[in-house]
């Protein structure tokens, strides 16, 4: 009959309308400045600095390769290298970056710069109330402002951070590896040196070695010009 | 005139205090009256009862908008406007002080007249439609003995008086030198024609039972009780009809959803007021708002026993409150309906005023009539099964043919050559 389908209707919103006061779940809507979601784990905004220990200046991982500066597509950030290197927490001599500015006007987050530096020391991050009434200098971020501790990587990317911190270790283990296996070389040397010393033996030893070395050194280099096309 | 006060405020004292409640404005009105010399009376009466409903009316007005956005908001599960209360404190109020913000943002915004207008009848529109509407208000009793100008033929003069608001329409949609306020225009003439013969219609079948028509007689005629319940038109086979074919027209009158085609916001921008922005606008909205109140008054005072308490135990609750109350609960509808029906398209807005309303308002008049001379002759039970089962008849018959399906052919176009 004429009109029961618009009676049908007529129920249909009574029970959104009295819904919506009974039961929170309908209301979808996230009052924001008072209410926040949680946000996701793989959310990014603009990039930070990340460093290691409590001293931002000291610790921070950035050795001013100018790697991201050259890849950034809206070229947003800036860089200037320092001259002179410092002592970094680990106490290696290292360049670093006079001045590093992000202007996030420009930024697009795309995350290139973190994807291409080999120091883990870029990352993103998630703060989004960046708002501010100066216009020109308000979004130009400065390097104290982009310092931020590891920790705090850990606490808003925590499975990233894991992977970064694996990476860091790994390096290190290898560094240390390295480090060790060149320790242990000298020391063999030195022994060898100690036990023979005799001048013939050494230009023996010298050829053998030659013809060797430029096969090992190939050998893991040769793909290397074939995959930059592949990638492209 | 010191005697006439104390007249008054004897007349006032000899009250029980329901009356004195009931009747405090009436007699706030007779003491400020007998303050002012003889000559004044007319003048000074009716400037107070206009003050009182320009007072009161728009701020209701004002009140309903915000109500009207939360209401949609929660049957859509949103919020709505609930951030805005008293300015400079923290006090939210819910958001009802949202119609503050909007009101001064409307009274500051630029007022743009179109280059192509047609200027003086541009800016003459929103004024022509807002007095018709006012003036409407003068006829309608808000409350016992609260009526502005009791006319004795109130009920044309309502009628009358609205169909000004068409003119206004059509000035503003033709002024504005716009496709799109000249098509809402049209289409609001369209609508709004066809809808005023069956709402006029479903308003005779009062004046015929009730054989006058002065809105205060109407309501006289329903402020009876019996078993404790109130004689209210609805409560008729073809009182309850009547009123849900003035319920349709008003909606359709008031351009409220599901018949806003004149002001289709998806297909026209905004219909015929699309040039009009800043006051201007907001005399639109307030027209608009003004009228849907006036013709739910009016449909509240034929059939829903205007000031009237439906049972008599709650005759003490003062009979202003009771037609305000009314009157925002059918505005409640309105907006539920607004929040539930989607827009017409335009034939079968036209298939349902000519096909449906129409004769079903002409058969409630027959009705009506059966009904009246049935209760002369005696036949109190038999007319209301006869009524009863007519208008069912009807109802049924015409809805099939209204429902029926429309073969409709491959639509051919005709270009210009």
């Amino acid at each position: 009959m004429l009109g029961e389908q618009m009676i049908k209707g007529m129920a249909v919103t009574a029970k959104n309308f009295f819904g919506s006061y009974v039961s929170k779940e309908r209301l979808t809507t996230v009052q924001y400045p008072e209410e926040r979601l949680v946000p996701k784990e793989n959310t990014r905004q603009f990039p930070f600095l990340v460093y290691d220990t409590d001293d931002a200046e000291k610790g921070l991982r950035c050795v001013a390769c100018q790697i991201c500066e050259k890849e950034c597509p809206p070229q947003c950030i800036y860089i200037v290298k320092s001259k002179d290197k410092k002592a970094d927490y680990k106490g290696q001599m290292q360049f670093y970056p006079a001045v590093f500015d992000i202007d996030i006007s420009v930024c697009m987050s795309c995350q290139i710069c973190v994807e291409v530096c080999p120091f883990e020391s870029i990352k993103m991050n998630t703060d989004f109330e960046l708002s501010n009434d100066n216009r020109f200098g308000g979004l130009l971020i400065s390097k104290q402002q982009l310092a931020k501790p590891n920790a705090h990587y850990r606490q808003i990317h925590p499975h990233e951070a894991a992977e970064s911190d694996a990476v860091i270790a790994g390096e290190k283990a290898k560094a240390e590896a390295k480090a060790k296996a060149a320790a242990e070389a000298a020391e063999a040397a030195k022994a060898k040196a100690a036990a023979a010393p005799a001048p013939v033996a050494a230009p023996v030893g010298a050829p053998a070695a030659a013809p060797a070395a430029p096969v090992a050194v190939v050998a893991p280099t040769a793909p290397a010009p074939t995959t930059p096309p592949a990638t492209n | 005139m010191a005697d006439k006060i104390h007249q008054i405020i004897e007349t006032f004292k000899q009250m029980c205090l329901v009356d004195k409640i009931d009747q405090l404005f009436v007699m706030l009105k007779q003491l400020v009256l007998a303050c002012v010399p003889e000559a004044l009376h007319p003048l000074v009466s009716g400037m107070l009862s206009v003050v009182l409903v320009l007072s009161v009316f728009p701020g209701v007005f004002a009140i309903i908008t915000v109500i009207e956005r939360k209401g949609l908001g929660r049957i859509q599960n949103r919020y709505g406007p609930n951030r805005v209360g008293i300015p400079f404190t923290k006090i939210r109020l819910c958001g009802f002080g949202q119609f503050i913000p909007d009101g001064i943002k409307s009274l500051t915004k630029e007022d743009i007249v179109p280059y192509a207008a047609d200027k003086i009848v541009h800016y003459l529109a929103p004024v022509v439609m807002l007095i018709p509407v006012l003036l409407s208000y003068a006829v309608l009793p808000f409350g016992k003995n609260m009526t502005v100008a009791d006319f004795d033929a109130g009920l044309l003069f309502f009628f009358a008086v609205g169909g000004a608001v068409e003119l206004s329409v059509f000035m503003a949609g033709w002024s504005s030198h716009n496709k799109y306020s000249l098509l809402g225009a049209s289409r609001a003439i369209a609508q709004m024609i066809s809808y005023e013969i069956p709402l006029i219609l479903s308003a005779v079948t009062v004046v015929m039972v009730v054989g006058s028509l002065k809105l205060v007689d109407i309501v006289a005629h329903q402020n009876v009780y019996s078993y404790g319940i109130a004689h209210w038109f609805v409560f008729t086979p073809w009182g309850l009809v009547g009123c849900i074919l003035f319920f349709i027209a008003s909606l359709a009158e008031s351009n409220r959803c599901p018949f806003d085609l004149p002001e289709a916001e998806s297909e026209l921008i905004a219909g015929y007021f699309t040039e009009y922005s800043g006051f201007k606008f907001a005399l639109f909205f307030l027209a608009e708002y003004l009228g849907m109140f006036a013709i739910i008054g009016l449909g509240v005072t034929l059939f829903l026993g205007g000031w009237t308490s439906p049972v008599s135990f709650l005759t003490w609750i003062p009979s202003y409150l009771w037609f305000m109350g009314k009157v925002i609960a059918i505005v409640f509808v309105f907006i539920w309906i607004r929040g539930t029906l989607p827009r017409l398209r335009m034939d079968q807005l036209m298939n349902l005023a000519w096909k449906f309303m129409l004769p079903l308002a002409l058969i409630n008049v027959v009705v009506a009539g059966i009904w009246h001379f049935m209760g002369q002759l005696g036949h109190e039970q038999l007319r209301w099964l006869v009524c009863a089962v007519i208008i069912f008849g009807s109802y049924v018959v015409l809805g099939r043919g209204l429902m029926r399906h429309q073969k409709l052919g491959k639509r051919t176009y005709r270009f210009a050559e």
